[in-house]
C-alpha cells in the first residue's frame, strides 16, 4: 500500500486530503445552518463524493483549464480554491457571496478561477462545456474543460446531442459522470438501458473509463491521464466515477429508497479515511497532524458561517442589477 | 445608394462584423457548405472557412447551448436557427442559460451572442412551420429582441446585435428575405430602443414591427383616399422598447391601432396596447385596437391561412372603430 504513494508529491497528497476535509467540514456546517433555517431553498450536499471534486480539480491547471458542474456544486467550488466564506455567504444569499446573493446554493460561480458554475437544470450545462472548449480550440489555447454531472443527467438529450458534436468537432472536454447511484430517489439501474454508463462513450467514438470515485488518487490519476489524452489527441473523453452520497438528494430527502447496508458499505470506503490511512501507513501523516488539519478545517467552516452572518443582505436596488452587461 | 435584398443586407452585416472582430463566428444547420437554408450566409464559408462558419447537426438544444458556453468563455457567436419554429427545442438553453447566466452569477459573465433566423408565418406550411413567436422571447428578462422590416434596418440592427454584449434574439421574416431596399455602402449602426416613424400622419397611430409593418403602410396609403392620415411606427426593437416615440405619436393623434402577427393573448401587441392605454389615457379619443393573428394554430389551406393573420381589412375595421366611422 504505502509503496505506491511514493510516486506522488507529498504536497499533492496533503492538498487532496485537505480539500476533501475542507469540503466535508463545510458541508456539515452548511447542513447545520440550514437546519437552523439560516438559509433556505434546496441544499444538495456533496458528503461522500469529495474524492471526485478534489482529485479531478487537482489534476488540471485552472490557468488554462475550466470547470463546470451542476447544482451539487459546493464541493467543486471549494476544490477550485474559492474561499469557504464567499461560498457560505452565497448560500446565505448575502452580498459578499460569490454571485452577490443572486445565485444561491445551486449557482456558485467564479469566472476568474475558471469556475463556470453551478447549474440547476439537469443536463443543461453539458453543452456549455463544449462551447467553452470551442473557445479553447478557436484560440488554440492549451486548456481542457472538466464537465461534471450526475447519473441522472446522462439520459438527457443535451448529453447525447453534445457528445456527438464534441466528438465530431474534436473539442477538449472531459465529461465526468459522478455516478452516485441515484437521481433523487431513482436508482440508476432502474432507468439506464446501459448501466455501465462509461460505455456510452462508445457511441460517440471517444474513450470511456470507469473509476473508483471513492479513491482520490485513482480519480486524480485517471483525470490526469484522460486530460492529457484529450489535449494530445484532440478528442473528448468520458469518465464514470463510481461514488456515493451519504445524505439524501437534498436536505428535504430522508433517502428511504436505499438500504442501511448499502449506505454502510460505502461509508466503509470513505474517501477521507482511505487517503488518511494510506498516508499514515506511508509515514506521511500522524494522528496529531490529522487532528490539527481537521481543526483548521472545522474552524474555517465555522468562520465561514460567521462571515456569512455578518455580510449584509443585498440592497433592494441590486435586484435590478446584472440583467444586462 | 445601392438597392439590395434583405438577405444580402444580413449577409453584409455578418461579413463586416466577422472581418472586424475575429471572435465573431457563425454556427447552425446548413450555414456553411450549403450557404444557409435561406441563403443568408452565402459565401461566408468560402471566405472564413470551417473554423468560423460551422455546420451543426440537427440538434437545436445542443448547438444553442454550445454557442452559449462559447459566449460565456469570450467568443461572439451568431447562432442561426433554420427557422424560429425549431428554436422551441432550444428554449431551455435560451431562457434558463442565455438569459439568466449574467444575473445568477452576480454579473460575472457577459453573453455576447446573437440568435437569428426566420420567424413568422410563411405560406402553405401549416402550424408547425408557420408561426410568429416574438412574444415568447419578449416575455423573458435578460434577452433583447429585435425584428427589422427593411434591408436598411436589418443591416444596421444586426451589426448592433453582434456588437452587443448581451443575448439578442434577432427575428427575420421568412417572407421578407427577397425584399429589396436601399442600403448605403458606408458603415452604419442602428441602436436598439429606437423606433422608426415609417410614415408620419395626424389622425391615428398604427404601431407595428416586422413584416406586418408593410401591411400597415399599405393600409395607410389606401386610407389617404378617404382623407385619413395615419402615422405608422415601426418598433424595430421590441426589447428595449421605445416608449417615448409611442407616447409622443399617440399624444399627437389621440387614436391607436397595434398590428402584431403573433397570437393575441399575452403578446407584444397586447402589451403595447396596454402601455398606450396606461400612458396615454388622457390623450386617447378611443380605446386602443389590437389587430393580431387569430388565437388558433396556423391552418394549411391558403385562404384560411391568410384569414388567420392580420389583413388589411382587419386594419380598416380597426380604423373605423378608433375613428367611430360606423
Ligand atoms: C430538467 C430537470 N428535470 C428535473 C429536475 C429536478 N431534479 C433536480 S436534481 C434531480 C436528480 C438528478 O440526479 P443526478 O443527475 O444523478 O445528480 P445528483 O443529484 O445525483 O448529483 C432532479 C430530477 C431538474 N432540476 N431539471
Amino acid at each position: 500500500m504505502s509503496e505506491d504513494l511514493k510516486k506522488y508529491d507529498k504536497s499533492l497528497l496533503q492538498d487532496l486530503l485537505k480539500t476533501m476535509m475542507r469540503i466535508r467540514r463545510f458541508e456539515e456546517k452548511a447542513a447545520q445552518a440550514y437546519g437552523l433555517r439560516k438559509f433556505g431553498g434546496f441544499c444538495h450536499l456533496y458528503i461522500g463524493q469529495e474524492a471526485v471534486a478534489a482529485g479531478s480539480v487537482a489534476a488540471v491547471n485552472l490557468e488554462n483549464d475550466y470547470i463546470i458542474t451542476a447544482y451539487r456544486d459546493h464541493g467543486h467550488a471549494l476544490a477550485v480554491g474559492m474561499s469557504p466564506d464567499t461560498v457560505m455567504a452565497e448560500l446565505f444569499g448575502r452580498i459578499d457571496g460569490c454571485s452577490r446573493g443572486k445565485g444561491g446554493s445551486m449557482h456558485l460561480f467564479d469566472a476568474d478561477k475558471h469556475f463556470y458554475g453551478g447549474h440547476g437544470i439537469v443536463g443543461a450545462h453539458i453543452p456549455l462545456a463544449a462551447g467553452m472548449a470551442l473557445k479553447i480550440k478557436y484560440h488554440e489555447e492549451p486548456g481542457v474543460v472538466l464537465c461534471f454531472f450526475g447519473d441522472g443527467a446522462i439520459h438527457q438529450g443535451s448529453f447525447h446531442e453534445t457528445l456527438n458534436m464534441a466528438s465530431v468537432w474534436k473539442l477538449p472536454v472531459v465529461y465526468i459522470c459522478e455516478n452516485n447511484h441515484y437521481g433523487m430517489g431513482t436508482d440508476f439501474r432502474r432507468v439506464s438501458s446501459q448501466p455501465q454508463l462509461y460505455k456510452m462513450a462508445d457511441s460517440y467514438r471517444m474513450a470511456g473509463r470507469e473509476v473508483n470515485g471513492m479513491d482520490a488518487l485513482e480519480v486524480y490519476d485517471n483525470v490526469v491521464e484522460a486530460a492529457s489524452q484529450v489535449r494530445q489527441d484532440n478528442v473528448p473523453a468520458l469518465i464514470e466515477m463510481k461514488t456515493y452520497r451519504y445524505q439524501g438528494h437534498s436536505m428535504s430527502d430522508p433517502a428511504k429508497y436505499r438500504t442501511k447496508d448499502e449506505v454502510a458499505e460505502y461509508k466503509n470506503q470513505d474517501p477521507i479515511v482511505i487517503l488518511k490511512d494510506r498516508m499514515t501507513e506511508a509515514g506521511l501523516l500522524d494522528e496529531q497532524e490529522y487532528k490539527k488539519l481537521d481543526n483548521e478545517m472545522k474552524n474555517a467552516a465555522k468562520d465561514s458561517v460567521e462571515f456569512a452572518e455578518k455580510s449584509k443582505r443585498p440592497e433592494l436596488k441590486t435586484m435590478f442589477e446584472d440583467v444586462f452587461a | 445608394m445601392p438597392k439590395i435584398a434583405f438577405r444580402e443586407a444580413l449577409r453584409q452585416a455578418m461579413d463586416e462584423e466577422m472581418q472586424r472582430d475575429e471572435n465573431v463566428l457563425l454556427m447552425g444547420e446548413e450555414v456553411a457548405q450549403y450557404n444557409g437554408a435561406y441563403k443568408v450566409s452565402r459565401g461566408l464559408w468560402d471566405k472564413y472557412g470551417d473554423k468560423r462558419v460551422i455546420d451543426t447537426p440537427i440538434t437545436e438544444e445542443g448547438f444553442t447551448g454550445i454557442g452559449i458556453g462559447a459566449a460565456m468563455a469570450g467568443l461572439r457567436p451568431i447562432v442561426e436557427w433554420m427557422t424560429f419554429n425549431f428554436s422551441i427545442q432550444a428554449l431551455d438553453q435560451i431562457i434558463n442559460n442565455a438569459a439568466k447566466m449574467r444575473y445568477m452569477s452576480g454579473g460575472q459573465f457577459s453573453l455576447p451572442i446573437v440568435f437569428r433566423g426566420p420567424n413568422g408565418p410563411a405560406e402553405w406550411l401549416s402550424c408547425q412551420h408557420s408561426q410568429a413567436i416574438a412574444s415568447i422571447y419578449a416575455h423573458v428578462p435578460g434577452l433583447k429582441v429585435v425584428s427589422p422590416c427593411t434591408p436598411y434596418d436589418a443591416k444596421g440592427l444586426l451589426k448592433t446585435a453582434i456588437r452587443d454584449d448581451n443575448p439578442v434574439i434577432f427575428m427575420e421574416a421568412e417572407l421578407l428575405y427577397g425584399l429589396e431596399g436601399e442600403v448605403p455602402e458606408d458603415e452604419y449602426l442602428i441602436g436598439f430602443g429606437e423606433a422608426d416613424i415609417k410614415r408620419s400622419g395626424e389622425d391615428l397611430t398604427i404601431i407595428s414591427f416586422g413584416k406586418v409593418v408593410h401591411m400597415a403602410l399599405k393600409a395607410a396609403k389606401a386610407l389617404e383616399q378617404d382623407d385619413i392620415d395615419a402615422e405608422v411606427i415601426d418598433l424595430r426593437s421590441i426589447k428595449p422598447l421605445d416608449e417615448d416615440t409611442i407616447v409622443k405619436s399617440v399624444s399627437k393623434t389621440g387614436r391607436c391601432i397595434v398590428v402584431d402577427e403573433s397570437w393575441p393573448f399575452a403578446s407584444v401587441g397586447s402589451h403595447v396596447a396596454w402601455l398606450v392605454g396606461n400612458r396615454c389615457f388622457d390623450m386617447l379619443d378611443a380605446p386602443v385596437e389590437l389587430v393580431s393573428s387569430e388565437d388558433i394554430p396556423m391552418p394549411y389551406e391558403h385562404t384560411l391561412e391568410l384569414a388567420a393573420q392580420p389583413t388589411q381589412d382587419k386594419i380598416f375595421s380597426a380604423v373605423e372603430k378608433v375613428l367611430y366611422l360606423n
